[in-house]
């Protein structure tokens, strides 16, 4: 494994403020330019995306369990949501999972990013050793997971036998098994914050930084006070990508805990997954339930978009 | 922090960070035997080849690391010139309904793919494509983190460069393809990259659409694997690591261009 800088070999050009409003000549022009270059694009997102997405919203209204046609049932399912605890479980499992996963997710790539970004002895390599996770895959990582947090071979547990501390009950117990999903996000995930925020440091002005070290500002004073708020637009990237990923955990729980025990482990797409996939192969219900955290994220991430935009005035 | 405290917690990270790696490359190496005996553990003092061995006189191993090669190969290249062109279209030209494309491509950031998995299925087996490639290539590549990647370059995208070109009495086209194309190589390079690693590694859709064990791609093995082999953590990790070692090579070689993109794409 070679340690290598990733800065750029030559700083790009400073972009030009882009235009705001061209000469009238091109605004006719670009319009059929524009269609042809985003219609393969726009044919694959409304064919395989947008149609099964409307599909799945009529879905919910149907009493479906089968490929092909359903038969229109009006509110039943989402009747039968209201009143399903195991959903409501699901709900709850999954805002507990966002909460322990963002912030903590976005602080410890803020933290790490921070830490490598100066010159230190084998900086390459730490760096490195900490994106890896990002390529590899949920399914690896939940396999890695298992073989971690596996009770009777696993390898966290042989290692605290050997410490003499005892077994711990990775998976017969609910909050532990939830521990061990949040930990293997973590791990797959803090890379790619880190990346971004180190991406972010490089447009830090150095200016501010030295005027306030010239100010007396300590060096926490500095990094909270002129680094972090420069770096607004970063965090919101990165908690609002998180806060949809998070939302739509799926792999990890499916392969680790598939929900359990019991349910304290399911959260809402693994619940839409087994509702409509499962034995039960309750189509239209399971399209509910998915159509429901939909709307959910939808209306989160849109919360988050106003927020920041009032901010910024 | 004293640079020596900051070495140290930057090691006792990296070693954190390290450990799951280690123990998928460890346990790829133990004897089946020696993890049901003393279950697995970071180190083995028999080193051996007999989990991969196994995975290849069992299953037609090489065969799936094709079919995963070919499919991510083919969605890659689909998914960067359909991405790439609209995100080109979004940030440099003016054109009516602009704002409402962009919203609409960013809002399929929202849709959980496991919920619409049913009507895509429906419409893939409409299409009369189970049991093809093209029925996990063609819903993947257009993507929303592509066209976003794309866009947020070319926002910055000089202007002159563009309007040069256009006196010279060039069509969008050959604008795109004689100046464009030739400085976006950090852009292609990260989208390459995320689109190549995003396909290769799905296993979901591609379990449900390929059908036949003779079109799988790795990862769809793995998860097989996974509830055929239960516990046989010698055997899985032989195989994660197989399916995991392209995307590592291809990650620790190609680090530069990959952070290089994202800091000139503007996704910070």
């Amino acid at each position: 494994m070679t340690a290598v800088d990733e800065r750029p070999a030559a700083p790009p050009p400073e972009p030009p403020e882009p235009r705001r409003t061209p000469p009238a000549r091109r605004v006719r022009g670009d319009g059929r330019a524009a269609w042809a270059l985003l219609a393969p694009n726009l044919l694959l997102i409304v064919l395989f995306l947008l149609g099964p997405l409307v599909w799945a919203f009529l879905m919910a209204f149907q009493d479906k369990r089968s490929f092909g046609p359903g038969r229109w049932s009006g509110l039943d399912n989402l009747q039968r949501l209201l009143g399903d605890d195991v959903f409501w479980r699901a709900v709850l499992n999954t805002a507990i999972f966002t909460v322990a996963t963002v912030p903590v997710g976005v602080l410890l790539g803020l933290g790490l990013a921070l830490l490598m970004d100066k010159a230190l002895p084998g900086r390459g390599l730490f760096r490195t050793v900490v994106y890896l996770p990002i390529v590899v895959s949920t399914l690896v990582v939940s396999l890695i997971g298992l073989l971690l947090f596996d009770e009777s071979v696993g390898i966290i547990n042989g290692l605290l036998r050997d410490l003499g501390l005892g077994e711990v009950a990775w998976q017969s117990d609910g909050a532990l098994a939830m521990a061990s999903v949040v930990v293997m996000t973590l791990w797959s995930r803090t890379g790619f914050s880190m990346v971004v925020y180190i991406a972010a440091l490089q447009d830090v002005d150095p200016q501010t930084v030295e005027a306030a070290r010239v100010d007396g500002a300590g060096r926490w004073a500095v990094v909270r006070h002129v680094v972090v708020p420069q770096l607004r637009p970063t965090t919101f990237f990165l908690v609002v990508i998180n806060l949809i990923w998070s939302f739509q955990v799926f792999d990890v729980v499916y392969v680790m805990t598939n929900g359990g025990p019991g349910y304290s482990t399911t959260m809402v797409v693994t619940y839409a997954y087994d509702e409509g996939f499962g034995p039960a192969r309750n189509f239209g219900y399971g399209a509910t339930v998915g159509i429901v955290l939909f709307v959910l994220t939808a209306a989160v991430t849109l919360l988050q978009l106003r927020r920041n935009a009032r901010q910024e005035d | 922090m004293s640079k020596p405290v900051r070495v140290a917690v930057c090691l006792l990270v990296t070693v954190v960070f390290a450990l799951p790696l280690v123990a998928m490359v460890v346990i790829a190496f133990t004897p089946r035997e020696a993890i049901l005996d003393d279950g697995a553990s970071l180190w083995t003092d028999d080193w051996t080849l007999e989990n991969f061995r196994g995975l290849f006189d069992q299953f037609p191993v090489a065969r799936w690391f094709g079919n995963a090669l070919v499919v991510a190969s083919l969605t890659t290249l689909l998914s960067v010139v359909v991405n790439l062109l609209a995100g080109y279209a979004l940030a440099t030209l003016r054109f009516r309904g602009r704002g409402l494309v962009l919203g609409l491509v960013l809002a399929t950031l929202l849709v959980p793919t496991q919920v619409i998995m049913i009507p895509q299925f429906e419409l893939v087996a409409r299409l009369g494509l189970v049991g093809f490639f093209w029925a996990v290539v063609l819903p993947s590549a257009a993507t929303a983190l592509g066209v976003f990647l794309a866009r947020q370059f070319f926002v910055g995208f000089p202007t002159e460069l563009l309007d040069a070109a256009r006196v010279d009495g060039c069509s969008t086209l050959t604008t795109f393809v004689r100046v464009v194309l030739p400085n976006a190589r950090p852009l292609v390079a990260v989208m390459t990259l995320l689109a190549f690693m995003t396909q290769w590694n799905d296993f979901l859709w591609p379990l449900i659409t390929l059908r036949d064990p003779d079109l799988y791609t790795l990862p769809v093995a793995m998860r097989l694997l996974q509830n055929a082999y239960d516990n046989d953590y010698g055997g899985i990790m032989a195989m994660a690591l197989l399916s995991s070692l392209p995307l590592l090579v291809m990650f620790v070689v190609l680090q530069r261009w990959f952070v290089a993109g994202i800091t000139r794409s503007g996704i910070k």
